[in-house]
């Protein structure tokens, strides 16, 4: 399992853009880490690059504890941002059954993610029907359901109420005392303890 | 195994679901076979040769109707992100979402084509081989349509060039399928054409989820 985040002289480009380069930062178990920056500045693309889904122009991402990258991408890493691959035509108990089976939970693991984030009077609507805090709820129950070590969230408050933040902050506490590993894009800062970053600066 | 069950049933129920499941391709296919008649002529001396193949020729084309939205929705919606953390290959998530393609659209096209080949007047006899070559014709048509779909992915006009990268890769399965057809109802056995059918069918199946994948990726970083 991922016990650390490695990031070494990490340079991405989106088109003739170059973001940043240079970027450098250890992350170990039970850290988190808040980025922030400007609209635009990389953020996302940052979160998406951890996650595998972006090559990067140059250096390095090595995850501490696990033998290979991109194995520990398919079994041990979330990813939650504004497009939650969520199908707007599914119910949402659907939905939360399918991302736990998908990403390696069970039926205890979505008993849990209802009660903790108080699910339950959502289950039968339709995910088209659900508010964007309500969606957003949705999609954080993965990290309850399916318990993997690294979480990379984006924005993950944004669309959230002042109770789900604190609800969302307790999640984090828990995960990182846990020995979990946060990184999340953030414009308020998080609740939580985390080292900060700026990108793009 | 359980991640990819979850995976099936999710994508059979969306294929159901995606705009009217097969109904469109489906009524496409119905109006190219009732319009042939119409345009061509109901003589039946003049339909009957060419029967088996229109309906054969009319399958690939409504197969193709249902390509362009295969991976779209998922890539707008963050939904290959999310298939793309989960356990499997991306390489397998696209063979599960063709195979799903198939099943929803494929497999009542298939079971369509022998009713409309009769229909327009080829002879009975002729309906199983119909039937045979839409079932295996219709999986590399997902299959292969499935690259095209991932290679359009994030342009506009995106139908336009999933047809134009397809229909290449659609014409040996379809000139295969129609050689069959020409030799069964000249009499003298169509095993030549099924088998060479089924084998593009095989390499479908194979190597299509690698160009897939490769594409997706690309589209997705």
């Amino acid at each position: 399992m991922i016990t650390g985040l490695r990031v070494e002289g990490l340079a991405i480009r989106r088109g003739e853009r170059v973001l940043f380069r240079d970027l450098a930062f250890r992350l170990g178990a039970g850290e988190a880490l808040a980025l922030t920056g400007a609209n635009g500045s990389g953020k996302t693309s940052l979160l998406r690059a951890l996650a595998g889904l972006l090559r990067p122009e140059a250096g390095r991402i090595a995850f501490e504890g696990a033998v290979d990258a991109d194995a520990a991408r398919h079994e041990a890493v979330h990813l939650i941002g504004h497009a939650d691959g969520l199908k707007g035509g599914r119910t949402a108990l659907e939905e939360l059954r399918f991302q736990a089976a998908w990403l390696g939970g069970d039926d205890h693991g979505v008993a849990a993610a209802i009660e903790t984030l108080a699910l339950k009077p959502l289950l039968d609507l339709e995910v088209r029907r659900l508010s964007a805090g309500q969606r957003r709820r949705l999609a954080l129950a993965r990290l309850v359901s399916a318990p993997r070590p690294l979480w990379l969230l984006d924005e993950p408050m944004a669309p959230l109420d002042a109770a789900r933040r604190t609800l969302l902050a307790g999640m984090m506490r828990e995960h990182l005392s846990g020995g979990g590993l946060i990184v999340a894009a953030v414009h308020d800062p998080l609740p939580i303890d985390a080292t900060g970053l700026e990108i793009g600066a | 195994m359980r991640p990819l069950i979850a995976l099936i049933e999710r994508e059979l129920a969306l294929g159901w679901g995606r705009g009217g499941g097969p109904l469109p391709a489906l009524g496409f296919y119905a109006a190219i076979t009732v319009l042939l008649p119409l345009a061509g002529g109901s003589d039946t001396g003049r339909l009957a040769p060419v029967a088996a193949g229109v309906a054969w020729m009319a399958l690939a084309l409504a197969s193709l109707l249902s390509l362009e939205r295969l991976f779209e929705r998922d890539y707008e919606d963050g939904g290959l992100d999310l298939l793309m953390t989960g356990p499997a290959p991306l390489e397998l998530v696209c063979a599960v979402k063709c195979l799903a393609q198939w099943v929803t659209t494929g497999l009542p096209l298939a079971l369509a084509a022998p009713v409309a080949a009769v229909m327009l007047g080829a002879p009975l006899e002729t309906a199983p081989l119909v039937l045979a070559c839409a079932l295996a014709g219709g999986l590399a048509f997902a299959f292969v349509g499935g690259i095209g779909a991932a290679l359009a992915l994030g342009s506009r006009r995106g139908g336009l060039l999933v047809a134009m990268i397809v229909l290449p890769l659609f014409s040996p399965p379809v000139i295969f399928g129609g050689a069959a057809l020409q030799a069964a109802a000249l009499g003298s056995g169509a095993s030549g054409g099924l088998l060479l059918l089924l084998g593009w069918t095989l390499a479908a199946v194979g190597l299509s989820p690698l160009a897939m994948g490769a594409a997706c990726r690309n589209a997705v970083g």
